[in-house]
């Protein structure tokens, strides 16, 4: 076994080496411009990329036209709630989403507010899912879009998406889906689903960073303001030349995913679980959100009266993070643990396993030894687990706050 | 983030981590923070009747910064007056720490350890014992 343990895959995937070997040869050896239209470069380059483009859209069970390339699944959020807030702003101006959304999404509905757009934020209930009677009550004459996460990254919940597709589309509101934690973990039947746009991301599924894509329906037709111009690429949605050798491996990552999520899927979830019966043999643990509606290898644990980022200091064995990479740099608490209701302590002291591909059961039972020591290491200088040990009800505590 | 070798020293190799007795003789206990803002310090100092800090000890729940300030003060007072202790100040716990700035208030937080600690061991002993010491010592 080698340390240090990824136990980070909601963060990024490695890619997987069938994927790499896919990409290489369009490096050096094929590399023409999918555009050039004159010549067996071109021809070769284009093919591939409709090659993979049939491999995405085979996974979310849509037509190939219906897909288009990005940089990742934060261009597509952005391209999905901009394109359509702007296109359709004459129908009105209000939209819908959840305070538990990735940034990606919570700051670009933040800067169509700037923009002159009204945003309501719906909150979650305590196990992280959307209150469907809220959702109903948020609805105004003038909603034009709602976007909602299929999976959260932190918790790993997986949201309604069929029920909130049907009250969208029954008051004709566009409904986008942001689904960068979802494929390979959770299926998606975009022919069945009354979702208008959805974004995608290679990187959380074994592709390279750096390529996503957006799903954007053409029955019913939905219409995009396009946020990037230059040569009218990608049918004039998104203009510039394409990755090659990025959308190869988004491509054949998204196959393999197709091919082995239900097998794969099995063996993460009892490796998951594996984990989950280590960590419930520690006192005052708390998961963070539901844990049947939920893709299999998320596992957030709260570990009362330590701090997480000293847990993640102690285990450095371990890659793990708290919260999402993206917010774990400042010292705010997750404020997706906030919105579930759990208190600034449970929230300061959550810890977000993510398993994945290429894990072990040898790697799970040390982790789960190594945790153990290291809490109990770290309560031992806690001052809160003294006086929870010692009776004292940390509620009725008067803390000098700083 | 990156640590100072530093705090890694004082977050794995922690000193004087613990609690004294409770009615033990001439300890003074502060205790500083919030959990809802991720850091909470216990520290502990015990007082000889010369009113020198014989030893101290300390207990926090926080990030690695925070263990490292409290470690590393738990060791400053030692040996030195009650009011040559009350002098730490928390940029010289950064600088020793090389911080960087998101956690400087992890020393601000055990600069304040020391003088809550200091004023629950005066509010205990009076000032009297302690003038006593600064006495013995001066002389």
């Amino acid at each position: 076994m080698k340390l240090p343990i990824y136990l980070d895959y909601s963060a990024t995937t490695p890619v997987d080496p069938r994927v790499a070997e896919k990409m290489i040869p369009f490096l050096c050896e094929h590399f023409g411009n999918p555009a050039s239209r004159s010549h067996a470069f071109g021809w070769k380059a284009e093919e591939a990329v409709e090659q993979a483009r049939a491999n995405v859209a085979a996974l979310v069970n849509c037509d190939p036209k219906e897909i288009v390339w990005t940089s990742g699944a934060t261009e597509s959020i952005n391209l999905a709630l901009k394109g359509a807030a702007e296109f359709y702003k004459s129908k009105g101006k209000h939209l819908i989403t959840v305070k538990t959304e990735h940034k990606a999404t919570l700051d670009t509905v933040r800067e169509l507010e700037r923009r002159g757009f009204e945003a309501t934020y719906l909150d979650v209930r305590p196990d992280g899912l959307i209150d469907m009677k809220q959702l109903e009550a948020a609805f105004r004459p003038d909603t034009i879009l709602v976007s909602v996460m299929f999976v959260n990254n932190e918790i790993g919940v997986i949201q309604d998406i069929p029920a909130i597709g049907e009250l969208c589309r029954s008051r004709g509101v566009l409904f986008h889906v942001d689904s960068a934690q979802a494929t390979g973990k959770c299926p998606i039947d975009l022919g069945a689903l009354k979702v208008d746009l959805m974004s995608f991301s290679a990187h959380k599924t074994y592709g390279p960073k750096g390529v996503g894509a957006l799903y954007i329906r053409r029955k019913p037709r939905v219409r995009l303001e396009a946020q990037i111009h230059g040569g009218g690429h990608e049918r004039g949605f998104r203009s510039g030349t394409l990755a090659t050798h990025q959308i190869v491996g988004m491509g054949e990552a998204f196959r393999i995913a197709r091919q082995e999520m239900a097998v794969e899927n099995n063996r993460i979830r009892a490796l998951r679980d594996r984990l989950l019966k280590g960590m419930q043999e520690i006192e005052e643990v708390f998961v963070n959100g539901d844990l049947d509606r939920r893709v299999p290898h998320n596992l957030n644990i709260s570990f009362n009266f330590v701090e997480g980022e000293s847990l993640i200091m102690a285990v450095k064995d371990i890659a793990v993070s708290s919260g999402s990479a993206c917010t774990s740099a400042s010292l705010e608490p997750s404020y997706v643990l906030r919105a579930l209701g759990r208190s600034d302590e449970l929230a300061h002291s959550s810890i977000r396993f993510t398993l994945g591909r290429f894990n072990t059961e040898e790697e799970v039972d040390y982790t789960v030894d190594h945790l153990k020591a290291k809490v109990a290491k770290l309560r031992e200088m806690s001052p809160l687990w003294e006086m929870y040990k010692d009776g004292v009800d940390l509620n009725s505590v008067q803390w000098a706050a700083h | 983030m990156a640590y100072s070798d530093k705090v890694i020293d004082h977050y794995e190799n922690p000193r004087n981590v613990g609690a004294f007795g409770k009615d033990e003789e001439g300890v003074g206990t502060g205790m500083v923070g919030a959990p809802a803002c991720g850091d909470v310090m216990k520290l502990q100092i015990r007082v000889s009747k010369d009113g020198v800090i014989e030893d101290a000890r300390f207990k926090t729940y926080g990030c690695g910064s925070a263990i490292a300030s409290s470690s590393l003060v738990t060791e400053w007072v030692k040996g030195k007056t009650v009011d040559e202790a009350a002098t730490i100040k928390n940029t010289q716990i950064a600088e020793e720490l090389a911080l960087p700035p998101v956690k400087i208030h992890c020393s601000i937080l055990a600069e304040d350890a020391i003088k809550a600690a200091i004023a629950d061991y005066k509010k205990r002993y009076g000032e009297s014992q302690q003038e006593a010491g600064a006495k013995a010592v001066n002389e």
